[in-house]
């Protein structure tokens, strides 16, 4: 029954892919990029995911890991005139890196303390955005030149294949993603998010695990933040405010937490909520609230994840 | 096999355990008992690493185990089922096995040996663990435990909330752990179930160990209980 199961996940996700592949040949240009952003925002949310839906760490910082890659990525193609492929990969890096620091000292607490520290890290992220205004330019940002925004020869800046990057980017998060859902390691993450101490009474080492986890995690995090850079061009403050921490928790409840589709649709809908509320009135995040409450009644634990538990427990 | 020496140990200002000691060997089964906040989990939650000893020794198989880490307590042979089940209710059966087996890196003839004891586990294995039943959900555990293929087994409080066919399912399962050479530290309040198993009972009073005693000679001489545990037990 299992690998009736991953075949029937498999068939499913790599639909999920075919379906995004095939759509932008029948997109209208404004839900072309649009869906090109939902794209590399949901590969956010997976990355959060990891942390936040597979292993229960509730972080309030990832806007720092995204801002991380972004300003790699941003400030390296400015002042070294480094390209889209360097630049992703100092993304990727740079996740890496500061998620492997700030993890080393957060996870030494959990719960509520886990929040705060994680929060006020990414805070004293984001005020350094400003602090070293001289080169980021605070604030107001800085907008990465186009002739350095190509990937093998191919411009970033052409519609086509930034969603076709873009897609690229969000078929790997989700392989990532499905593979840690299947693994040893996924598992041993579910029981760690289940019950901590019982782990460790079966001989895991909790802290190294929930290290990984978070250093993936801040990987992805990185990487889509560099991508986000060189697919639009723009690079500013507002991406290491709190609200870029918010947003992928939201994304992620929405969905359905600890689903590898979950943080995809919870984006998709979030962002399109928003998109044609605002286009009826100016009070649209109060449609918005409405909205998500109503969502939350008759899907407590997320789109994905209640149909999971209703209908479809193959789902991963 | 085990061996517990003189261990103290605090919750903060508080002392639990004075001067607390306990002996099992392979293939015997020792209950340990004592009134309520007697001492009783805390003694096995010290012997886990989970409450850390202030001094004293924790001994398994020649090596003191008590200033490692919680998480090294399994790779020196033991396994825990703690007292209110405490599975990972999201998980599957089969999952909470595996992650016993992975733990200690077991094989699969280790988890065949584990739902041997528990058949019914078998028709549940992709159920979520948090949908069984009471008795089901302890025969999990203490599956659980089985995968990391313990020497010594630690088992708090089996018993509790259970219908009679099952404590007499887990009694006949830990019996036969027994036979086959584990070493088995039994908490239990049932005195029925105690003397029904166990080849000796360690009394415990205010977090120190009393007498070690016969379970045949309670048997035999019921009216001692009355001296460690009061009257009516």
């Amino acid at each position: 029954m299992r690998s009736r199961w991953v075949n029937k996940a498999t068939a499913l996700h790599l639909g999920v892919i075919a379906v995004l592949f095939a759509l932008q040949f029948v997109l209208p240009d404004y839900h072309h990029v649009n869906l090109a952003r939902v794209m590399v925002l949901a590969s956010f949310a997976m990355g959060y995911n990891i942390a936040f839906g597979y292993t229960g760490l509730l972080s309030l910082g990832h806007a720092m890991f995204f801002a991380a890659g972004l300003y790699a990525a941003g400030l390296m193609a400015l002042f070294a005139g480094v390209g889209a492929g360097g630049g992703l990969l100092l993304g990727v890096i740079a996740g890496l890196v500061v998620a492997a620091a700030v993890g080393c000292l957060a996870l030494r607490t959990t719960g509520v303390s886990f929040m705060i520290v994680t929060l006020m890290f990414a805070q004293a992220a984001f005020l350094a955005t400003f602090y070293f205004g001289e080169y980021t330019r605070g604030d107001e940002g800085f907008v990465i030149p186009s002739n350095l925004r190509s990937l093998f020869g191919l411009s970033l800046v052409e519609p086509t294949t930034r969603y076709f990057v873009a897609l690229t980017l969000f078929s790997l998060c989700m392989a990532v993603s499905f593979a840690i859902a299947r693994s040893s390691m996924g598992r041993v993450l579910a029981a760690i998010r289940e019950n901590e101490e019982r782990t460790r009474m079966l001989g895991y080492n909790v802290f190294l695990y929930k290290l990984v986890a978070l250093v993936i995690s801040g990987a992805i995090s990185g990487a889509v933040g560099a991508a986000y850079g060189m697919l639009f061009g723009y690079v500013g403050a507002t991406f290491a405010s709190i609200q870029y921490s918010i947003l992928p928790l939201l994304w992620v409840l929405m969905g359905g937490a600890a689903t590898v589709l979950g943080p995809f649709v919870g984006t998709l809908l979030m962002f399109y909520l928003v998109d044609i509320s605002s286009g009826f009135t100016s009070a649209n995040m109060l449609i918005v609230g409405l909205a998500l409450i109503g969502l939350i009644l008759f899907f407590p634990k997320g789109i994905l994840g209640t149909l999971r538990e209703r209908a479809a427990p193959w789902l991963p | 096999m085990l061996n517990v020496e003189n261990i103290n140990c605090f919750y903060g200002r508080t002392q639990v355990l004075r001067d607390f000691s306990l002996s099992v060997e392979a293939g015997r089964i020792l209950c340990v008992m004592g009134r309520n906040g007697a001492g009783k989990t805390t003694a096995l939650k010290s012997i886990m690493g989970l409450v850390r000893p202030r001094n004293g020794r924790v001994v398994i198989n020649g090596t003191d185990i008590a200033a490692l880490q919680a998480e090294e307590a399994p790779r020196h042979g033991i396994g825990y089922v703690p007292q209110g089940r405490r599975l990972f209710s999201e998980l599957t059966v089969a999952d909470n096995l595996e992650i016993g087996l992975m733990a200690r890196g077991s094989g699969g003839d280790v988890r065949e040996r584990a739902l041997d004891f528990f058949p019914v586990l078998r028709e549940r294995l992709t159920q979520r663990a948090g949908t069984l039943s009471g008795g089901e959900q302890q025969m999990l555990a203490i599956a659980r435990a089985l995968c990391l293929d313990p020497t010594v087994l630690l088992l708090d409080e089996p018993t509790e909330g259970l219908m009679p066919a099952m404590i007499a399912r887990i009694r006949e399962v830990v019996l036969n752990l027994k036979n086959q050479g584990v070493a088995v530290v039994l908490v239990e309040l049932r005195i029925d179930a105690v003397l029904q198993v166990a080849d000796q009972v360690l009394f415990v009073e205010n977090g120190r160990s009393r007498d070690t005693v016969n379970a045949a000679t309670l048997r035999e001489s019921p009216e001692m209980l009355d001296r460690y545990l009061g009257v009516g037990h």
